[in-house]
């Protein structure tokens, strides 16, 4: 819960800082945050080479964790539609195709701008950067309410860049590997759902 | 994001290499680069005037549909774990 509060005090600060402009421009124009996070990646790298007891937890890791991306993808479904079904202005195809984003807002506002329109685009957009910004603020919650496996499912297509560092902060560093082929296979996904749900 | 895995890559590697040393400071610098990395998330959402305007109007929905998306993948999840740790319960 602690660690929760640090990290949403952090990102508050971040936006406030954002909208009144109390930095530097050129710290939002630059890549800053990509440096951050390959040195953030790199720092996860050392951490995980340098305890060879990760290796071993590696292999104990059961195989049938291997449906975990199946099973983000069908509870994701299920969120999208009891609310496609109970929210007035979004029906049940607009709901699953923005819920097909997983998280990767880049790609799928895009696509959703497209094929609906700019209104559901910066739906789709404000959307799946909430479903980061949830995984990266409540991990450690997640972990005690769903187990291990909750933040990589909340993360979908990001567990294998942006919220790694912090999957393997509060899930454990045996599950490094699985959060990378877990991205991998969501991201993937995302193109052909999105279209599959806004044709529908 | 290839180059992201790509540093991962090199740091499991110069970790594996210094696999005799205490390397136990890494841990505390990925908390405060966590801290950063939120920060300029943060700053960034802050300065989309597209993300900023647009928060009254539909932000409410997006952040329902959001929860929701969260919550029923880690129901999912949670019930793979469940079923995981039963099965390695009966092995053990």
């Amino acid at each position: 819960m602690k660690s929760s509060l640090i990290i949403v005090s952090f990102f508050l600060l971040g936006t406030l800082c954002g909208i009144f402009h109390w930095l530097p421009s050129d710290i939002t124009q630059g890549n800053l945050s990509f440096y951050v996070l390959c040195a953030l990646m790199f720092c996860v790298g050392i951490s995980v080479g340098n305890s060879p007891q990760t290796l071993k937890n590696f292999r104990t890791l059961n195989p049938r964790l291997a449906f975990l991306p199946l099973m983000t993808i069908a509870g994701t479904f299920a969120g999208a539609l009891v609310t496609g079904a109970f929210l007035p202005d979004r029906s049940i195809p607009e709901c699953l195709a923005i819920g097909s984003g997983f998280g990767y807002y880049s790609l799928s506002s895009i696509f959703i701008s497209e094929y609906k329109g700019a209104e559901l685009g910066t739906i789709a957009l404000l959307s799946n950067i909430s479903r980061e910004i949830i995984t990266l603020l409540f991990a450690p919650l997640l972990v005690r309410w769903f187990g291990r496996l909750a933040p990589i499912a909340s993360g979908g297509a990001t567990t294998m860049d942006t919220t790694l560092p912090v999957i393997t902060r509060y899930s454990g560093q045996q599950f490094v590997i699985l959060s990378i082929y877990h991205g991998f296979v969501v991201d993937f996904s995302v193109p052909f759902l999105v279209t599959f749900f806004c044709s529908l | 994001m290839f180059t992201v895995i790509l540093f991962m890559i090199g740091g499991m590697c110069i970790g594996y290499l210094l696999r005799k040393k205490d390397l136990n400071s890494v841990h505390k610098i990925i908390i405060i680069l966590i801290w950063l990395l939120l920060f300029l998330l943060g700053v960034e959402v802050g300065s989309d005037r597209r993300i900023i305007q647009n928060l009254a109007a539909l932000g409410l929905d997006s952040l329902i549909i959001a929860l929701a998306c969260v919550l029923g993948s880690c129901a999912t999840a949670a019930i793979l774990w469940k079923f995981i740790q039963k099965m390695e319960r009966k092995q053990s």
